[in-house]
Parts: C-alpha cells; sequence; structure tokens
C-alpha cells in the first residue's frame, strides 16, 4: 500500500515536472523581458534628456559633424539597396495583382493598389527592415565593441555622458534616415509599379491620375510617422543591446547583440506596424 | 608618507561583492598629494576593481572613498563628473575612441569641457602629445598604432585637461621591456614635471620597483602590505627562514616572482584524492 502511494507520488511528480519547468521558464523569460524593456525606456529617457538640453543649452549643443558622419553611415549606403528592394517590390506586386484585377476588368486600379499598399506599409517597413540589418546591426556591433575596448568606461572616466556622445547622434541618425529614405521607396515603388503597369498595356497617364488620386496627404503621413518609429526602434535596441554586453563578455558578447539587435528589431518593427495600423484604422484615417 | 599632508585620497573599509564573490574586503588606505602609489597582487585579487571604483566606475557596498577632500560614493552623477575632471585615467589597452585621431582624442576633453577657441586647443594637444613624444603621430588613427603607442595616446589624453591625481591601470602589461621601461620613465617624468599624484595598478614587479614611491599589495581582496618601497625591496632580498608571518612570505614569493612558495601551495592544496576519487564512484555505478 504504501509503496504504490509513493509511486504514485513519483508518477505525479514526474507528470508536474515538465509544467514545473514550463512555469519556471515563463517567469523568467517575462521578468527578464520587462526589466529590458525598463531599462530601454530609461535609456530613451535620458536619451530624450540629452536631445532636449542639445537643442537649448549652447554647452552641450549636439555635434554636427558626429550626427552628419552617423547619418551617412545609416543611411547613405543604404540606399542602394533599398532602391532595389522597392523596384522588385512594386514589380512583383503588379504583375501578381494584374491577372486578377485584369479578370474583373479593372486593370488600371494596379495604380491605386501599388500607391496605397507602397505609402502606407510597404515603403516604411521594407526601408526599416533594411535598415534593421544594415544600421541595427553595425551600430551594435560598434557600440558592443567600444565597451569591451574600454571606450565607454573612458568617456565616462573623462565626465562625458556616452548617451549624449554616442546615443543621442545614432538614434536622430537612424530616426532621420528611416524617414528620409521611405520618401525615395515610396516613390521608387510607384515608377516600377508603373513601369510594370505600362509594360502590361495600361496607359501611363490613367496610372498617373488614379495614383494621385489614391494618394493623399494623409496616406503620406502615417508612413512618414511610422518610419520615424521604425528608425527610433532600430535605433534604440541596437544603442541598448550594444551599450548592454559586458567587458568581460568579448567577441561572444557583441555578437549576440549584434544578432539580437536584428531579430529584436524586426519584432519590433512588426509589432509596431500592427499597432499602427490598428489605430489608424479605427481612427478612420483611412476611409 | 609625510605626517603634515592630509591625503588626496582617503579609502576607508571599502568592501565590494559580485555575487557571492567578496571581491574587496575592508580596504583602507592612503594617497598622498605629490606620491606615486603602486598597488600590486597577482591576477583577480581585486585590484583593478579597486580602481574601478576609485574613478567612479563602481559603486561600492560600503565603505567609503573621499577624494580631495569630498566623498565620491554619495555623488550625483553630475557632481562626480566635477571630480572627474580633475583626474586623468590611462586605461590598460589605451581606450582611445577609435573612430577620432589621436590629436582628436586628445582634444575631446578640451573641446567639452573647456571654453578655449580652436587654436588653443590645437597648441594644447601639440604640447601634450610632444610630453608623450607622439606629437608627430597627431593625424594617426589608434588602429595604426602599436600597443605602446596607444597607451602613451591614452596618457595623453589623460593629461589633457591638467589634471591633479593620475590613475594608471596595467601601464606596461603586454609591452616589450624596452617600451615598458620607456613608460615607466613617463610616469616618473610626468609626476615630477606636472607635479600629480599618481596610482598605479600593475602586476610588473619591474615596473612596480622603478616607479613607486610607496606600494600595497592586495591578495584575495585585502591588504597584504603597505609601506615605503624601500620596505618592498628589503622584503624582495630578504632570507625567507627569518620570515615570522605567512603575509611576509606571501609577499616575498609575489615580489620575487618565484615558482614555489605559500601562495603556490594554497592554489594547489585541498582534497585531490578525493576528487579522484569521486570521479571513479561516478563511473562504478
Amino acid at each position: 500500500m504504501r509503496q504504490s502511494d509513493s509511486a504514485s507520488d513519483w508518477e505525479i511528480k514526474t507528470a508536474i515536472r515538465p509544467i514545473a519547468a514550463l512555469g519556471r521558464f515563463t517567469l523568467g523569460a517575462g521578468r527578464r523581458a520587462f526589466s529590458m524593456l525598463g531599462r530601454m525606456s530609461l535609456l530613451f529617457g535620458e536619451a530624450l534628456c540629452c536631445t532636449a538640453k542639445g537643442l537649448i543649452v549652447p554647452a552641450q549643443r549636439i555635434r554636427r559633424d558626429a550626427l552628419m558622419a552617423q547619418m551617412v553611415r545609416v543611411g547613405v549606403r543604404a540606399v542602394p539597396i533599398v532602391i532595389l528592394a522597392q523596384m522588385a517590390i512594386g514589380m512583383i506586386l503588379t504583375l501578381q495583382m494584374f491577372p486578377k484585377l485584369d479578370e474583373f476588368g479593372q486593370p488600371e486600379q494596379l495604380a491605386t493598389i501599388n500607391a496605397i499598399a507602397g505609402f502606407r506599409e510597404l515603403g516604411p517597413f521594407l526601408t526599416a527592415l533594411v535598415l534593421c540589418g544594415f544600421a541595427g546591426a553595425s551600430i551594435a556591433a560598434e557600440l558592443g565593441t567600444m565597451v569591451t575596448a574600454e571606450e565607454i568606461e573612458a568617456l565616462q572616466a573623462s565626465a562625458l555622458n556616452p548617451v549624449r556622445f554616442l546615443v543621442v547622434p545614432r538614434l536622430l541618425a537612424t530616426v532621420i534616415m528611416t524617414t528620409m529614405l521611405t520618401v525615395i521607396a515610396d516613390v521608387v515603388m510607384i515608377a516600377s509599379g508603373m513601369l510594370t503597369a505600362v509594360k502590361l498595356g495600361i496607359d501611363s497617364d490613367i496610372y498617373f491620375q488614379l495614383t494621385l488620386e489614391a494618394v493623399d496627404i494623409m496616406s503620406f503621413a502615417t508612413g512618414l510617422i511610422k518610419a520615424a518609429v521604425f528608425g527610433l526602434l532600430i535605433g534604440l535596441i541596437a544603442c541598448f543591446l550594444g551599450l548592454s554586453v559586458k567587458p568581460w563578455q568579448g567577441s561572444q558578447g557583441v555578437g549576440r547583440a549584434t544578432t539580437n539587435a536584428v531579430v529584436y528589431g524586426i519584432v519590433a518593427i512588426i509589432v509596431a506596424d500592427a499597432v499602427f495600423t490598428l489605430i489608424f484604422y479605427s481612427y478612420g484615417l483611412f476611409d | 608618507m609625510e605626517a603634515g599632508k592630509s591625503p588626496i585620497i582617503e579609502v576607508r573599509r571599502l568592501t565590494k561583492s559580485f555575487g557571492t564573490q567578496r571581491v574587496l574586503e575592508a580596504i583602507s588606505l592612503d594617497v598622498y598629494p605629490g606620491e606615486v602609489m603602486v598597488v600590486i597582487g597577482g591576477s583577480g585579487c581585486g585590484k583593478s576593481t579597486l580602481l574601478r571604483h576609485l574613478i567612479g566606475s563602481l559603486p561600492p557596498d560600503q565603505g567609503s572613498i573621499k577624494m580631495f577632500g569630498a566623498e565620491i560614493t554619495t555623488m550625483s552623477e553630475a557632481e562626480i563628473n566635477k571630480i572627474r575632471k580633475r583626474f586623468g585615467v590611462v586605461f590598460q589597452s589605451g581606450a582611445l575612441f577609435n573612430s577620432l585621431s589621436v590629436g582628436e582624442n586628445v582634444a575631446l576633453p578640451l573641446r567639452e569641457h573647456t571654453q578655449l577657441d580652436a587654436s588653443t586647443i590645437e597648441t594644447m594637444v601639440k604640447i601634450k602629445l610632444e610630453l608623450v613624444g607622439l606629437r608627430q603621430h597627431l593625424d594617426k588613427m589608434p588602429a595604426m598604432l602599436s600597443g605602446g603607442m596607444k597607451k602613451r595616446a591614452g596618457l595623453a589624453r589623460a593629461i589633457a585637461l591638467d589634471p591633479q591625481i593620475l590613475f594608471y591601470d596595467e601601464p606596461t602589461s603586454g609591452l616589450d621591456p624596452v617600451t615598458a621601461a620607456e613608460i615607466d620613465q613617463l610616469i616618473v617624468d610626468l609626476t615630477r614635471k606636472l607635479n600629480v599624484t599618481s596610482m598605479v595598478v600593475t602586476h610588473q614587479m619591474d615596473s612596480a620597483f622603478t616607479i613607486a614611491h610607496r606600494m600595497c599589495m592586495l591578495d584575495s581582496g585585502r591588504i597584504l602590505k603597505i609601506g615605503p618601497r624601500q620596505e618592498f625591496e628589503s622584503l624582495r632580498g630578504s632570507n625567507p627562514d627569518q620570515l615570522h608571518g605567512e603575509q611576509d612570505r606571501l609577499v616575498r614569493q609575489f615580489l620575487r616572482g618565484d615558482a614555489q612558495g605559500p601562495i603556490t601551495e594554497r592554489r594547489t592544496a585541498g582534497g585531490y584524492e578525493d576528487d579522484l576519487l569521486k570521479i571513479s564512484l561516478r563511473h562504478d555505478v
């Protein structure tokens, strides 16, 4: 009797073990995620303070050469890739939609679809994805390496704030450049869609007219707002993960920060995009 | 050192743990103006951790650190930044900002913390670089410099704001003997020329005996011995049989770099047979 008791005890314990492990894992992951979000918000707050001070206090102004260097590094080198990606997307979308629209007898509506998809969604979204891989990774790797090379500590020891010196120019650069590249991406996508549509036999004047009708200032503006927030997310996540590398983690820590900057960045962009679309939709901005 | 002077750095019962590991255990030491204090000790003895507390990059668990008579452990970031402008730090790897040239590295603290105009800053940068013998390398990027040059450039940056205290973290480690001797000479010269107080963390004994006025040996987070260099010199040359305390024997082994002695005995001792037995037991089951 006793033996069977203890046997069932043991069985229960064995059965519970995976559930307990799952619970522990969830709690641990939840705590880590919340603590990371918290620390990231603190970094964002400090960066905001430094930016505000940089605009007001002359002694703490944001160095223009540092900002320019970051903008070139983040944005300018990514221009060809963004153009290539958007050209391909414009063509793909046009070719995918054409047969169905032709069936309905309204092939010229390709212009409407391209315009809405491009300005509201694919322009900012794809630009952000490209920049996340391009700039996010390189910012995280750079800052992580600076931690392991004692450069961050050297800044602090020289009474210089790493957030003001390193984070602010990078954040501003990712925000500005994601927005600016999105404008290029929008234009390229419309142009590429139009070229493909003309090849398919649609009149270019009609296409152009329909594009102008489909794109209102709201579509353009919401797209740019999204792009700015995506840029902020890319920069903030990359700076946070780079600065979170511990000096003793060495190259392994830098590698992990770099990978995570891209992965977390992409996830953050997609989630933010969903949230934005829900908000814009429920406020009727897309009517 | 001198009874009349009050210490420029005053550390009292400084204690720090990382997790369960005690890294510093009630450290108390004074550094007086104008002297070179060398902190020695084996790897992991806590000497770098001590240095990080002094420059304000690590908060202590307990204890107090006074610098220029002001308690720095309870200061806000803004207050401690005022103190930081009065000392310089030379990091182990030089820690130059890789995206800036050597000259810009030295110019950065001047540009940010002073109201000097560009041409004055340029002159100052040249003066500082001349002091460490790097004036002709002003425009080079840090990646193009050798290890010894990086440390000298780091030193030039550390003295940019004419600090009263200089902290050196392993200034001669990883350098060839001649370059190391040059750096030692530089530390001695700068201490005299600029009238700064220096605190050097190192495990290079040649270097320590060349530059030190006073020395302090750390072991497992505690101070084993602190005193004038001459005391350490006589301890190094002493006969081990005439030494009474375990501590003196530990210090002597470290100073001489002997392979045999109390430090190595401590490391190899403890349950070797039991450890082996455990392995064989585990495989039997």
